[in-house]
Parts: C-alpha cells; sequence; structure tokens
C-alpha cells in the first residue's frame, strides 16, 4: 500500500469513487439533457426533438409565477448575505483571537445555529414576526435567517484561517509603527483575502440555495428555491428541468468565478511578492 | 493585547453576536413561549396551557412520525458512513499527488454548491415508472413490470438523502485523514501490520473527530428534513418536519411549535450525545 505499484486496493476504491462521481453527477446531466426536449415531449426519455422551447417557455411570465423576479430577488439576498457574512465573519474571527469574556457563548451560539435544524429558525423567526405584528420580508426576516446559517460557516473557516496565520507579520507592521487599523488594512486583511473570497461565495450559494430558512420568513414574495418548489408541485412538464438548467448554470458560474479569483489571487501575489511601501 | 484595548474584541464581536441574538435565541426562545400559547382556527392567544404537548404526546401518530425519522437518520447514517469514508480514504491515501487531490475533492463538493430541490427533481427521470432506471431494467429482461418503489418511497427519499448529504461525511472525515502523520502509517507498516489493521487500528481511531463532525451533520440534517421527504415518497412517508409544516399551514402555530421545541430537545441529545466523542474547538 505504501510501495510504488498500485495495488488491487488502489482501482477498487478508485472504481468506487468513480461510480460515486456518476451518481453525484448522473441525475443533473439527465435534466440538462431533457431540458432540451422538443415541444411535444415529457418528462421522460426519450426526447422527442431538440429545441430551446422550455427555456423560452420559462420566461413567459404567464406560464410559470414569477421565475424572473424569484431570481433577482435571489440574486440580490444572495448578493447581500456575501457582504455581511465577510465582514461580520473576518470581524467576529479577528474577536477570537484574544481571549474575551462570553467568547465561549459566542461560539456555542453559532455551533447551534448549525444544528438547530433550518425549519426550526424558520419557524421561530415566522412567529416571532407574527407576535411583534410585523411583516416578514426577504430582505428582513429571510435575510436574518440566512445570516445564522452562513455566519456559523464563516466564523468557522475563519478559525481555521487565524489558527494558520502567522503573527510575525503582525508584530513586523507594529514595530514599524503601523497603527492597530493599518495593521488590519495592510497586512491581514490582503493575507487572508482569498480566504475571506471563499468565505463569501460560500455564503451566497448556501443563500442563494436555501428553501427550509425561507419558508416561514420570505413574506409575501418568493425567493428562487420557493418559487422552484412550488413550480415542482404544479408544473408537469420539461419547463421544470429547463429551470434546472438555467439556476444549476447559475450556481456553476458561482463556482467558476471563485475558482478563478482564487488562481488570479495567487498568481497575482506570486508575482509581485510584496506590497511593501504601497501603505502610505 | 494592551488591557486598554480590551474593550476592542466585543466590538469587532458584536455584530455577529446580534445577529445569532435577534435572528437565532430570541426566535428559538419565541418557539418556547408560543408552544404553551393557546390557539383557534383565527388566532393564537397569549396563555399558559400545557395541552400542546400533551395532545402531541398522546398521539400516537406523533410517536410513529419520530419512529419514522429517527429511522431516516439511521438509515442515512448507516450508508453515507461508509461510503463517505471510503471515499475519503481513497483521497487521502490512495491519490498521491495534491493537485489530483485538490481536483477530485472539487469533483465530490462541486454538486453541494447546486440547488437541493433541483438535484431532488433529477431523480425523477431515472427512477418513475417509465424512467431510465426501469426502462433499463426492462431491456435487460431482468423485470417484466417497472418497479414502483423506485420513486415516491422510503426508497427514494432515502437515496436522495445519501446523493445530498454524504458529502458532509467525505469533508470532516477527510479533513481527519490528512492531519494523521504519515509516519504512524510507516510505523504500522514497519511493525507488521496489514493494509486492513493498520486502517481500523491507526486510521480510523485517528479520525473519529471527522467522523463525529460529519455524523453530526448528517443526523441533524435528516432530523429536521421535510422537503426531501416530502418530494420524494410523494407524500407516503412523514416527517416529524413536515408534521409540523403541515400544522403551521393549518395556521396551529402553538401545536407546531410544541412539536418543534420536542424535535428541538431531541436533536440537542442527539448531538450532545455524538459531541461526547470530539471536543470540536480543538478541530479547529
Amino acid at each position: 500500500m505504501y510501495s510504488g505499484r498500485r495495488g488491487p486496493a488502489f482501482w477498487l476504491l478508485a472504481a468506487f469513487f468513480t461510480l460515486f462521481v456518476l451518481f453525484l453527477y448522473g441525475p443533473t446531466i439527465t435534466i440538462l439533457v431533457l431540458s432540451f426536449q422538443g415541444p411535444s415531449g415529457q418528462l421522460t426519455f426519450p426526447m422527442t426533438g431538440f429545441s430551446l422551447h422550455w427555456f423560452r417557455n420559462l420566461f413567459e411570465p404567464q406560464m410559470v409565477g414569477d421565475f424572473a423576479g424569484a431570481l433577482r430577488r435571489s440574486l440580490v439576498l444572495g448578493v447581500a448575505v456575501m457582504i455581511v457574512t465577510m465582514l461580520f465573519s473576518f470581524s467576529a474571527g479577528l474577536a477570537f483571537r484574544s481571549r474575551f469574556r462570553g467568547s465561549n457563548i459566542i461560539f456555542y451560539l453559532a455551533i447551534a445555529s448549525l444544528i438547530v435544524p433550518s425549519i426550526l429558525i424558520s419557524l421561530g423567526i415566522g412567529l416571532l414576526f407574527r407576535v411583534l405584528d410585523l411583516e416578514p420580508g426577504w430582505y428582513t426576516s429571510a435575510f436574518g435567517a440566512h445570516l445564522t446559517w452562513t455566519l456559523p460557516f464563516g466564523l468557522l473557516i475563519m478559525f481555521a484561517i487565524f489558527n494558520r496565520f502567522d503573527r510575525r507579520y503582525e508584530e513586523a507592521a507594529r514595530d514599524l509603527g503601523a497603527t492597530p487599523w493599518q495593521t488590519v488594512r495592510h497586512v491581514i486583511v490582503p493575507i487572508v483575502a482569498p480566504s475571506l473570497i471563499g468565505v463569501g461565495l460560500f455564503g451566497f450559494t448556501l443563500s442563494y440555495d436555501e428553501y427550509a430558512r425561507s419558508l416561514y420568513t420570505a413574506g409575501n414574495f418568493n425567493t428562487l428555491p420557493l418559487e422552484i418548489y412550488g413550480m415542482t408541485t404544479n408544473v408537469t412538464t420539461p419547463v421544470l428541468y429547463a429551470l434546472g438548467s438555467v439556476t444549476t448554470g447559475v450556481s456553476f458560474l458561482v463556482i467558476a468565478l471563485a475558482l478563478v479569483s482564487f488562481t488570479w489571487m495567487r498568481r497575482r501575489r506570486a508575482r509581485h511578492g510584496s506590497d511593501a511601501r504601497k501603505a502610505v | 493585547m494592551k488591557p486598554t484595548r480590551n474593550w476592542i474584541p466585543y466590538l469587532q464581536v458584536a455584530p455577529l453576536g446580534l445577529v445569532f441574538l435577534t435572528f437565532l435565541v430570541i426566535p428559538i426562545a419565541t418557539i418556547v413561549v408560543v408552544s404553551f400559547f393557546d390557539y383557534n382556527t383565527t388566532e393564537i392567544i397569549p396563555a399558559f396551557l400545557r395541552q400542546n404537548y400533551e395532545e402531541l404526546l398522546a398521539s400516537p401518530v406523533t410517536w410513529e412520525t419520530y419512529l419514522q425519522t429517527v429511522e431516516f437518520a439511521v438509515i442515512t447514517w448507516l450508508l453515507t458512513f461508509p461510503i463517505g469514508f471510503t471515499l475519503a480514504y481513497f483521497l487521502a491515501f490512495h491519490v498521491r499527488s495534491a493537485a489530483w487531490q485538490t481536483v477530485l475533492f472539487l469533483v465530490c463538493t462541486i454538486p453541494f454548491w447546486t440547488s437541493n430541490v433541483i438535484r431532488m427533481i433529477s431523480w425523477i427521470p431515472f427512477l418513475g415508472r417509465n424512467g431510465l432506471a426501469n426502462m433499463t431494467l426492462m431491456k435487460l429482461g431482468l423485470i417484466h413490470h417497472p418497479l414502483e418503489f423506485l420513486l415516491y418511497s422510503n426508497f427514494s427519499v432515502v437515496l436522495v438523502y445519501v446523493h445530498l448529504y454524504t458529502l458532509f461525511m467525505v469533508v470532516p472525515i477527510f479533513n481527519s485523514m490528512m492531519r494523521i502523520d504519515r509516519s504512524l502509517l510507516e510505523a504500522a507498516y514497519d511493525a507488521g501490520a496489514s493494509g486492513w489493521q493498520t486502517l481500523t487500528n491507526v486510521i480510523l481511531p485517528l479520525c473519529k473527530p471527522g467522523i463525529a463532525i460529519g455524523s453530526i451533520f448528517v443526523v441533524t440534517i435528516v432530523m429536521g428534513d421535510f422537503v426531501t421527504v416530502r418530494m420524494m415518497s410523494g407524500g407516503l412517508s412523514a416527517s416529524v418536519a413536515l408534521m409540523m409544516a403541515n400544522a403551521m399551514s393549518l395556521l396551529q402555530y402553538p401545536a407546531a411549535a410544541a412539536n418543534a421545541v420536542v424535535l428541538l430537545i431531541l436533536v440537542l441529545i442527539t448531538v450532545g450525545l455524538m459531541m461526547r466523542v470530539v471536543d470540536i474547538r480543538k478541530e479547529l
């Protein structure tokens, strides 16, 4: 096993891995293909032709609720959640580098936020707004509900980042006379920036795909997952698959963006090496 | 840090703390309070009643639903753990170049970034009466009538759980495995341990924290799930959260809240038991 040759165990495991990847991607690829179904086609194979009929259908408002509106709301919400998650987790991550009273409480709240089932958070916020006689909205209650999901992840990732952070860089900055703010702005932020972007994009996709936490918090206007779920119960044409392809496409675009910006930042850093003297 | 700057961490952690307070602590407290309220068909009435709990716990449907939910959680765990462990093991110990490790790891994680509801829908053309699975099996002559249990059954519910949540096992276990000092494995090998013995006596114990974290994720998600059960069982199965959602749609908020409190207690006990294996704070 630890010698140079690959034994049968390797090939067995490789086969298992391949099967799992097929299992993972097979269904998505199937609906991608089926979303190009001919206009007279059904929800299953065979394909009766190849057309963009169902994609056009998707953007006709009379056909499916308010798909374009829901998509727009989900994108706006996702970006807002992304920005707030980055800012709040970074700031909290800084705080956790020093021991402060109550840090344990915050830590266990973050863990609780992860393990309490989403539907309970949704229900709780929904009830709270009802008791207070407030109108739930996707930009208020759903926004908060999504943050309870993205912030714990953000915080835990920040922990992991700062645990590997070499504090000598900061000390060096301080020795050179940098104020605390300059240290954060010109030393810490540039070092953790790639991970921070990761936190943000992670937050975006979590929010963009969140169903349970939006259920009782989104108010009168649906976010995309709610709209999609509504469609699955009353649409029985391949327009459903077109919808699936489009939303999956958006997700993949975000992932690709993340990967590209990661590599770009790494390259840039490798090329420039130091940004000394740019601070003043 | 200079003692005079002691207030800075509080300022830094305040936004996060406020979000948790407003959207986690207070809402959960609201659930607990409302679970004692009275209600009729149009409104909820502040009160302090045990009735919601008594009705909930007296109903055999409740117990059946809880049993079903626990069963889903156990079956899903029994499947996702060995599958996740095997995948992580392959990635960590059999894939040798770091570049390939990253690529294959990404391949596993990418679907996680896409919509769960869509990923559920994508099983329909596979599992349906005229779906790919049935067509293939019939063509091969293995069956003569389409299998009905493939879609809208407990089978499809568990299948989708495994499809969606195995990743939650892979990531933490892989993380644990990558931290294992490779010289330990060599020591085991030198001491004459077979590959299997190394796996069970060295790797498995050292992966306990990862396994615990993955298990906590999978079990809590399945216990609180209702979307998968509603979509993939076609209304034939129930789960606690689905029961709650149904009470909500009938505007029986206090009943739903009482159920939520019971579910929350069950989840917390389960997690508490699993946390005994791992000190999460040490794992970061």
